[in-house]
């Protein structure tokens, strides 16, 4: 048995305002293999990005309560200090953005960007670490690498910008990469090199990868598995293959048939009736009852417990265990 | 077809149902690159180049392409947002801003649009209901009569006006606000809708149920739409015909189905071949093509796809395709490999 990279437990993000507190993250746990790549589903508010955000404690510390238990690579990542804190983010787990241009200071080249973060973790020279940039920009294969470590963010397209933050997370070789809808803002022909891009470095590098995305498309192209979140929970998580083709859970189904794929052109489109749930004043069952075609009055008052239907296949739906018995 | 019986008692319909209800030709937009301390003009992104389209009454034509290519360009164009460098608009049989001819005004009146941030194009401050009676106010409804008809385009798009007219825009999610956008263009009563990005902002569980809504309305309200998508799956589905742009080019134009099954031009097919498969088991090896579509600023000479094209030859770099003129063809894409007459290796026979 394999010793888990990343082992969430009972994990809650609570946002605390004077007037109100709101839970983001409702009692999430999973555990992340060496090597594998997971894709985190949901929709705009469903707490994928603040899961992320937690792992590696970028959330603000006063206005936040995190609960639950948090271990990447063995360490406990609710009690380090800042010093192990910025030990960790860089090293052992990274992470890149949707927005490639907020991530990267403005006014420095990028080359220099990168330099410094394997300066300051592999305490090497300036000259080792631009060094090293230039084998990260040909290993991202960013064309004439040697040119663009002297441009500035915004000297560069978005395709290569992404590809100088994928180089910028992989300085260190994390053991665990978290990527943040980095394809959501790249067109169409550049968001699949990138995504090839990034399975190939998965793979080449062996680190395991928590990938969120809101496109099924996109998780279908790089996941082992899939995790599905609504509402501040995982409702369903599974291989990406029984999840696509067989999924369990009521909100998954019908994500998967609403999503526009080549469907007849005369027909309306499948769709999930309602509006996602406001966060501040979730229902006291399931979350997505009031929108579920199988809901019956239980799922209005049970949250429902996780049960395993098949082997690793994990649901949170009452009428999926009723099937079942 | 209920829709043409409609189309030929629609009291508007000045050419008949075979006059297309918009014509485009060679439209051209230029914009300039200020530099220096004189504000000289120093280069021109070429945002739409010579752009020639017809929209028929009662259908949808999509209009893809990434970012850069022009799409919203040209959208801004049609309801004279920003003013064309040249090129020609005609409006069932009318050219607009011309003497003789159908004025901005009355454009504006009959051709809506709505656009993809859906809270930056409503008042905060304004009930919805309010927004929505706008337009009609200004232009001379009275006001009681003009909430009203507000109150009952709300129920059209699927809103209850007693819960949500007196509503402010923060008060809705995403999917409600752009519901009342779509209600205010509805409002003016117009005979074409532009949507640029409309549903690419909401989350995947509303954009069904607003595109949904988007065929009812255009079957109820005898519409005709250009739509405007970076989302190949949805314009396919909404679309009758599809227009594909490249830097500020139309590289090519057909029915929906065609170029979706038989796509003709290289990026067409590029562009396709890049939606990620929604099936695990048939993953993309290889990218289609490499690179950023280049800078519209100084885009590539002759064909402005060369630079990317796994066919390209000399004589791409030299020479621009020609899409071929309307009416030729329903499918038409602009690629010498298509020109019998081009000298391309691979091009068709004639």
């Amino acid at each position: 048995m394999t010793e888990p990279l990343a082992e969430v437990s009972n994990l809650s993000v609570d946002f605390v305002t004077r007037e109100s507190s709101v839970r983001a993250v409702n009692d999430v746990n999973f555990t992340m293999l060496p090597g594998e790549v997971m894709c985190m589903l949901g929709e705009s508010g469903s707490g994928k990005s603040v899961t992320m955000r937690a792992l590696m404690r970028l959330l603000p510390p006063k206005r936040s309560v995190i609960s639950g238990g948090i271990r990447i690579a063995g360490q406990d990542v609710q009690a380090m200090d800042a010093t192990a804190l910025r030990r960790m983010r860089g090293s052992t787990v990274s992470m890149i953005f949707q927005e490639p241009m907020t991530a990267f200071d403005p006014v420095v080249r990028v080359g220099d960007q990168i330099a410094e973060v394997v300066s300051v973790h592999r305490g090497v020279s300036h000259a080792a670490g631009r060094q090293r940039a230039l084998d990260l920009f040909e290993l991202v294969r960013i064309p004439s690498a040697q040119r663009r470590l002297d441009a500035y963010p915004h000297e560069l397209s978005g395709g290569l910008r992404q590809r100088a933050m994928i180089a910028l997370a992989l300085s260190c070789e994390p053991k665990l990469l978290l990527a943040d809808e980095p394809t959501t803002a790249l067109d169409a022909t550049v968001q699949i090199q990138v995504l090839i891009l990034l399975r190939r470095l998965q793979q080449e590098m062996g680190m395991s990868v928590i990938f969120v995305t809101h496109d099924l498309g996109v998780a279908a192209e790089i996941a082992d598995r899939v995790a599905v979140m609504y509402a501040g929970r995982v409702v369903e998580t599974g291989p990406v293959r029984d999840l696509m083709r067989r999924p369990l859970h009521p909100y998954t189904a019908g994500l998967l048939a609403s999503t526009v794929h080549d469907q007849p052109r005369d027909q309306d489109l499948e769709t999930i009736p309602g509006t996602p749930p406001d966060m501040r004043h979730l229902p006291p069952g399931c979350a997505f009852a009031p929108r579920c075609p199988r809901a019956g009055t239980d799922c209005i008052t049970t949250v429902p417990p996780p049960v395993t239907p098949a082997p690793g296949r994990i649901v949170r739906c009452l009428r999926v265990e009723a099937e079942l018995v | 077809m209920m829709s043409a019986t409609l189309m030929e008692l629609d009291q508007r319909d000045r050419g008949g149902p075979q006059q297309p209800l918009l014509v485009v030709r060679n439209l051209r937009k230029h914009f300039p690159i200020r530099s220096g301390i004189l504000g000289r003009v120093s280069a021109h992104v070429r945002a739409v180049d010579n752009v020639s389209f017809t929209v028929r009454k009662g259908e949808t034509l999509g209009i893809v392409g990434e970012s850069g290519c022009g799409k919203s360009t040209v959208a801004r164009l049609l309801m004279r947002l920003i003013n064309p460098d040249a090129g020609e608009q005609i409006f069932d049989g009318d050219a607009v801003g011309e003497h003789g001819g159908i004025s901005v005004a009355d454009l504006r009146r009959q051709v809506q649009m709505v656009f993809q941030d859906s809270a930056s194009s409503l008042n905060p401050r304004m009930p919805v209901q309010n927004s929505i009676a706008f337009g009609p106010i200004a232009f001379g409804t009275p006001r009681v009569e003009a909430v009203g008809q507000a109150r009952e385009l709300l129920t059209r798009v699927g809103l209850n006006p007693a819960l949500f007219g007196g509503r402010y825009p923060h008060e809705l999610s995403g999917g409600q606000k752009q519901r009342i956008n779509i209600a205010r263009a509805l409002a003016m009563q117009p005979r074409m809708i532009i949507l640029d990005e409309a549903v690419s902002a909401l989350d995947k569980s509303v954009e069904a149920q607003v595109l949904n809504l988007l065929q009812a309305l255009k079957r109820s309200f005898n519409l005709t739409y250009v739509f405007i998508s970076h989302d190949l799956g949805v314009v396919r589905w909404i679309s009758d015909r599809v227009m594909v742009m490249y830097l500020g080019e139309i590289v090519e134009i057909g029915p929906a189905d065609t170029i979706y099954t038989g796509a003709r031009h290289p990026y067409t097919r590029a562009l396709l071949a890049s939606r990620p498969a929604l099936d695990p088991d048939q993953r993309r090896e290889e990218a289609p093509v490499s690179g950023d579509p280049p800078n519209p600023i100084n885009p590539p000479s002759g064909c402005r796809f060369h630079t990317r094209c796994p066919h390209a030859e000399p004589v791409c770099a030299s020479r621009a395709p020609s899409l071929g003129a309307e009416g030729e063809q329903a499918h038409r894409a602009a690629c010498h490999m298509q020109d019998p007459a081009s000298g391309h290796s691979q091009a068709i026979a004639a």
